[in-house]
């Protein structure tokens, strides 16, 4: 594995709620390596998101620590975050609500270069070199959000995370609101500006399909839980968890040819609120027993393969 | 897959071209669009966002808001039976009875204020003779049947998860056993486990009920896994259309080639996707001759010179372009 850029070590992010405590993200720790992509996948509502915004600041979190470039960034003043900012960027999900409809692409990519103090004269000139490298067309710079369809607006929220050459940035579901044929122009311009800097990527998403073309390495949640982190490459080929056994199964497959086991899951999610210690994902699992209720761990079980299922070894890939 | 019947077919749509106006301009939604399906066979209506592929669904159940829309041309024959010229209360005999639709986003197709068990009640209610108790137990059981206890019959539709709500909507457009199935991207707004299941649990109703389908869906995958036919749609018109086989064994269309090379698969391993170029057309402004050819990488002068016609590529299996026509292309429209 590369250089390790970011860390994460027992994070937590709880939020109140009527109820109880809602517990987003729980206990969760790994590390991604610099220029590497680290795909995070789960359901709705699993956590991934919230760890994705806790993990750049826009959360502050619960418990645990984030080391970035080998320094403690869990808490963090004001001054220093604005200094963070220029490291750590977003791309959300829906570029709709993402851009500020008032400001034209050129402003949108032009703020944080003045935010981060770029000087007038070579502010025109950078704001060109981002558009072009995102491949929005120079006839759209006094365009406005609306004018733009999905596959272009993305484009302007991309070259707005990666407008100060960010050396981490967390894709929220960046290409889950486009049309197929435009989320794989979009995926292969992440891919290319990731060739072309180094930047690396915390790719959030429900979509397992796009998350193995694009990842190096793999983070599965449930629940706020990690269940199972380890390459690409080994997560597809064998995967452990049962949970995401039953998650890979479930993708329906272009193969017509190649028919494959479906594990179907019986049961309803539980609720996160206030949730009763051991596998959150038990109520579901096929192979739950009375030992699930207690905490789970995640240990590795192979080279860079770690699982948290007490019946992992039984189970096996 | 395809069941070879000598019959007419179940279901057939002859040449229907609808449009919508906004702000003056003509929308071309669908244009020239024929399709047909056999008893219990599953169609797959494919294509992106703005195809026209919903607006096809709700022509065939007569559901489009009118005006905007109008439809100019075309016959949805059901049984041989055109339905378009129908009045509204035999078409209202048709809707929920023989014809029924599950909606994509299940939150707004429950009403919010009435109680899930009544809400499927009140459709069977309204086709068969029976009294409200009997409703009720009916209901009940189509509960059950998508793996909801009876026991909630009473709860709000906000008491439900996602997957729960669109089950509650597929209980209802199964309630009174229609004989045709309009799935408009079910799924779309779920996870892929509860997809899986909500999927298994259309496959196995619809094989219980001998229902035909039709599944428009923007997922490849989900159309290997459930239809038996296949139709692309782009900017209002089928592209290309045949058998599952014929269309993932030996996609033809240049579009149909560039959505598959633009899905990441699980099952292969591709380093860089390779995405059709561009944007959909403007419906409002739709290009000469193919409506592909600003796109297609093969477009030559030809294919912007008048519109190019279905053509045969034996069996089924048929694609509008110029590159395949062999000479005895079909005649369609």
């Amino acid at each position: 594995m590369a250089k390790t850029l970011i860390e994460v070590k027992h994070l937590k992010k709880y939020f109140p709620t009527p109820k109880g405590m809602l517990h987003a993200v729980d206990d969760v720790t790994f590390s991604i390596g610099e220029g590497q992509t680290m795909g995070v996948v789960g359901e709705s509502g699993c956590g991934k998101s919230t760890l994705g915004r806790t993990l750049i600041h826009l959360y502050e979190s619960t418990d645990g620590q984030i080391l970035f470039k080998g320094k403690d960034i869990t808490h963090v003043g004001k001054r220093k975050l604005h200094e963070l900012r220029k490291e750590m960027q977003i791309i959300f999900q829906d570029p709709f609500a993402s851009l500020n409809p008032r400001m034209t692409v050129q402003e949108t990519i032009m703020e944080p270069l003045e935010l981060a103090g770029y000087h007038k004269s070579k502010l025109m000139d950078k704001t060109e070199e981002i558009m072009d490298m995102v491949g929005i067309d120079e006839r759209l710079r006094h365009s406005y959000p609306h004018e733009l369809d999905g596959g272009r607006r993305q484009r302007v929220g991309i070259g707005r995370a990666l407008a100060l050459d960010p050396a981490f940035v967390v894709c929220d579901e960046p290409v889950s609101a486009l049309d197929v044929s435009i989320q794989a122009q979009v995926l292969n311009l992440l891919q290319d500006l990731q060739a072309k800097s180094g930047v690396t990527y915390m790719f959030v998403t429900h979509d397992l399909s796009v998350v193995k073309h694009i990842s190096d390495y793999i983070c599965v949640m449930y629940l706020g839980q990690l269940v199972e982190t380890t390459t690409s490459r080994e997560l597809f080929a064998h995967p452990v968890h049962p949970y995401t056994k039953a998650l890979l199964s479930a993708i329906p497959s272009v193969d017509i040819h190649h028919k494959r086991e479906r594990i179907l899951l019986q049961g309803e999610i539980v609720s996160p609120v206030e949730p009763k210690p051991g596998c959150r994902f038990a109520a579901r699992c096929p192979y739950a027993t009375k030992q699930c209720q207690e905490p789970q761990q995640l240990r590795e079980i192979g080279k860079e393969h770690f699982v948290s299922c007490c019946r992992a070894e039984e189970i096996g890939g | 897959m395809s069941i070879e019947k000598k019959q007419s077919p179940f279901l057939e749509v002859k040449n229907l071209t609808v449009h919508y106006t906004s702000e003056g301009k003509k929308i071309h939604a669908v244009n020239d669009v024929s399709l047909s399906l056999n008893r219990g066979e599953t169609l797959g209506l494919v294509g992106e966002t703005g195809a026209g592929k919903t607006t096809i669904a709700k022509s065939i159940l007569r559901i489009l808001p009118e005006p905007p829309a109008h439809v100019d041309q075309g016959e949805i024959l059901l049984e041989g039976k055109d339905l378009l010229p129908l009045p509204n209360d035999e078409m209202r005999k048709i809707r929920g009875k023989r014809i029924s639709m599950i909606f994509q986003d299940p939150m707004t197709a429950l009403n919010p204020v009435m109680r899930i068990g009544r809400q499927i009640a009140e459709g069977i209610q309204l086709h068969e003779k029976i009294s409200k108790k009997e409703a009720e137990e009916k209901a009940k059981k189509m509960l059950e049947m998508v793996g909801i206890p009876a026991s909630r019959y009473k709860e709000y539709p906000h008491q439900f998860s996602g997957g729960m709500k669109q089950r509650v909507v597929i209980a209802m457009a199964l309630s009174c056993s229609p004989d045709l199935l309009l799935a408009d991207e079910p799924t779309t707004a779920l996870d892929v486990t509860i997809q899986a299941q909500v999927l298994d649990i259309i496959k196995n109703l619809q094989q219980k009920m001998n229902t035909s389908m039709i599944m428009i869906t923007h997922d490849l995958g989900i159309v290997a896994e459930v239809c038996d036919q296949v139709a692309v749609v782009y900017a209002g018109e089928i592209v290309e259309s045949g058998s599952k086989e014929e269309i993932f064994d030996h996609p033809t269309h240049p579009y149909t080639v560039g959505l598959f090379g633009s899905l990441p698969d699980i099952h292969s391993e591709v380093e860089r996707l390779s995405p059709i170029a561009g944007m959909p057309p403007d419906p409002s402004n739709l290009p000469e001759g193919c409506a592909f050819s600003p796109r297609c990488p093969y477009a030559t002068r030809e294919c912007r010179q008048g519109k190019v016609k279905l053509a045969s590529l034996g069996g089924t299996h048929m694609c509008r372009c110029i590159r395949n026509m062999k000479g005895e292309g079909e005649q369609h429209g």
